[in-house]
């Protein structure tokens, strides 16, 4: 014990390091009181930043970044034992990273601690959480399997239809004409050195404005922002109430992280990292390729909206969305402070809150995708195996229909579902509406003889209501 | 904080001046060059994006085809690298109209990119992701695609069908 306290105070003496981190650790922070545990969502997001760290130089050492190999490091990966335990670390880490970065980022909202002199804090954060999100983008893509492969082009199309540059910008992100040998390592280098570099750096920046400008303190209605007094009122608060930051206001951050590491880390090991897809072979044309979790509401949003909103929600929504976000601490520079007098930040929120939520959830189901696995229909459903309605059913799932339209729990939800069609549709109604098509259902008016067309009719009406057995597969 | 003492280098004058003012610019400027002598190689080796020719690939021959049918084809990039494995792979749609016509569609949907399919019954494309329709002719039927599907060109060279390749379609 002694030797080892006699060579830090000789490295102490060689390095000055206690000059530097004592003030750090022992800065003065405001007195949080009911707020305090707030204050741990910055500290979880670093703690969760530096599990992704951790485990991805491991998982690194383990995946070839080569657009023809990459799928078999990722099968070695997951088939050993300890391996499969890093990537469900990473996997949910990733998760983590972006529900705090997410929590951290409403607390500092609504309690408006972008405010002077804080302005920078908010814009750094900014960064970091559009690179947070493209971490968990790129971080997807890597995976190589099916979906990591159609990502790349889902993305390139996306960014297509940005103007003037789009078509630059889609091959910028496929490396080249086509994707290729070269297009996955183009993701790699973004998740592994570009973007994580750049956190590394910026996060730097905030911590040091963290401690330049002090943590904010516990809005109050009484004390609006005044730019021209805050710093010396703030400091004299620091010397009234203020307490060191270690270990009076650190404990909470190492509890909460704590937790965080536990929970990333068992789930890891009860539920694992996702599976693996398909091979990214893109002569497998049966591909349903879907975002991980946090960007299923923008999914759906994608295909519920109206054709011609899309330019304004794929590349101006993003773009006045980040516009606000940096507006947000020059435009609101000073004043109240306190959400209950800011309650349109509530509603601000709870919007985005809601829209994520719900979105998610419909992007879940996904009920605009056309179920093309769905099975023909069984006898029990058409209640008979020859004539005209048993004919009916056949042509209602070759022609489709049944991917879309339910029938007594089968088949696709993204159109009206017809199990009692006979009880609630005319034929002229159900003819009008397969010719003529809708803005959601092609016109079957060249796809369809007048002999399938007098067999779907004859099943349709044979759709009444009466107690039909449930289907053993109802899900989606 | 970290305070810094307050400078204790004399105050200068006339030529120390001239002197002090061309050693910063001297340093700014080789910095300057220095710096791009290395990020411009690195930038435009980044930004270099490969550009492949666009040549004929044969999809198999004549006799594969039948007259009506619609069918998924695989045909090599024109140029992969080595180590492009299976991604190396374009698929299209492949139609044999009749007995000299082919036509063939990419299975890039116009929407977002997934890739669509074909169901031969119904005569139609459909796309898993957002549920965009096309007919057999490539025009959009239904849902948010916002133009028809991408052709690609089609010979008949002896007795091969070929497709010329092309860069993927984007906006």
């Amino acid at each position: 014990m002694r030797m080892l306290k006699q060579a830090w105070l000789w490295f102490d003496d060689l390095t000055g390091v206690s000059k530097i981190l004592g003030p750090l650790l022992d800065h003065p922070v405001p007195k949080a009181r009911k707020s305090a545990w707030f204050y741990v969502l910055g500290s979880a997001t670093l703690i969760a930043f530096l599990i992704q760290v951790v485990t991805g130089i491991a998982l690194a050492s383990g995946y070839v970044p080569s657009s023809g190999q990459a799928y078999s490091t990722l099968q070695f990966i997951s088939g050993a034992p300890i391996g499969r335990i890093v990537r469900g670390i990473h996997y949910f880490g990733a998760s983590a990273m972006i529900i705090l970065i997410g929590l951290h980022t409403i607390r500092v909202y609504l309690m408006a601690s972008y405010k002077y002199p804080r302005q920078m804090n908010w814009l750094s954060g900014v960064a970091l959480l559009l690179l947070t999100l493209a971490m968990v983008f790129t971080g997807q893509l890597l995976r190589w399997d099916q979906t990591g492969f159609w990502s790349v082009l889902i993305a390139a199309e996306q960014a297509g239809r940005v103007p003037l540059i789009g078509n630059w910008l889609g091959h910028f992100i496929l490396a080249g004409d086509t994707v290729g040998g070269a297009t996955l390592s183009r993701f790699f280098v973004a998740h592994v050195f570009l973007f994580p570099g750049l956190i590394f750096l910026i996060v730097g920046f905030h911590l040091y404005l963290v401690v330049h400008n002090g943590i904010s303190e516990p809005p109050s209605v009484d004390r609006p922002v005044d730019p021209k007094t805050y710093r010396p009122w703030f400091h004299a608060l620091l010397a009234r109430e203020g307490e060191p930051f270690w270990p009076d206001a650190a404990w909470r951050d190492v509890v909460f992280g704590f937790l965080v590491v536990l929970t990333v880390v068992g789930l890891a090991i009860v539920v694992g990292p996702p599976m693996l897809g398909k091979p990214p072979d893109p002569s497998i044309i049966e591909a349903t390729p879907r975002p991980e979790w946090y960007f299923f509401w923008y999914y759906a949003i994608l295909s519920l909206i109206p054709k011609w909103s899309e330019a304004l929600v794929m590349v101006w929504g993003p773009a006045i969305f980040g516009a606000a976000l940096i507006l947000l601490p020059f435009v609101a520079r000073k004043g109240q402070r306190s959400p209950l007098r800011r309650p349109w930040s509530f509603v601000i929120v709870a919007a985005i809150l809601f829209m994520i939520a719900y979105y998610g959830e419909v992007g879940k189901i996904a009920p605009w995708s056309p179920r093309m696995e769905a099975p023909p229909l069984p006898v029990q459903v058409v209640g008979v195996t020859s004539g005209p309605i048993a004919d009916g059913a056949r042509v209602f799932h070759d022609k489709g229909c049944e991917y879309c339209h339910k029938v007594s729990g089968y088949g696709g939800i993204r159109g009206p579902d017809l199990t009692y069609a006979g009880d609630t549709l005319t034929p002229a109604q159900i003819t009008t509406r397969i010719y003529s098509g809708a803005e959601n259902m092609p016109s079957y008016r060249n796809n369809m003889t007048s002999d399938q067309l007098s067999a779907l009719l004859a099943f349709l009406r044979s759709r009444h209501r009466q107690p039909i057995e449930p289907p053993p597969d109802s899900g989606q | 904080m970290i305070e810094i003492p307050p400078s204790e280098a004399p105050v200068k004058h006339g030529p120390e001046i001239n002197r002090r003012r061309f050693l910063v610019r001297l340093s700014i400027t080789l910095s300057s060059i220095g710096a791009a002598l290395i990020a411009l190689p690195s930038v435009a080796f980044l930004l270099g994006l490969r550009k492949s020719p666009q040549i004929w690939r044969t999809v198999g021959s004549l006799d594969d085809f039948k007259i009506g049918s619609t069918v998924n084809v695989a045909f090599e990039d024109p140029s992969p690298l080595p180590w492009a494995g299976v991604t190396a792979q374009t698929t299209a749609w492949l139609r044999r109209v009749d007995e000299r016509e082919f036509i063939a569609f990419s299975t890039i949907c116009t929407h977002l990119g997934c890739p669509v399919r074909w169901l031969a019954e119904a005569d139609l494309f459909m796309c898993p992701c957002h549920g965009g329709v096309f007919y057999a002719d490539g025009q959009v039927a239904s849902g948010p695609p916002p133009k028809p599907l991408n052709q690609y060109p089609v010979r008949i060279n002896k007795n091969s069908v070929q497709i010329l390749t092309m860069p993927v379609p984007i906006a």
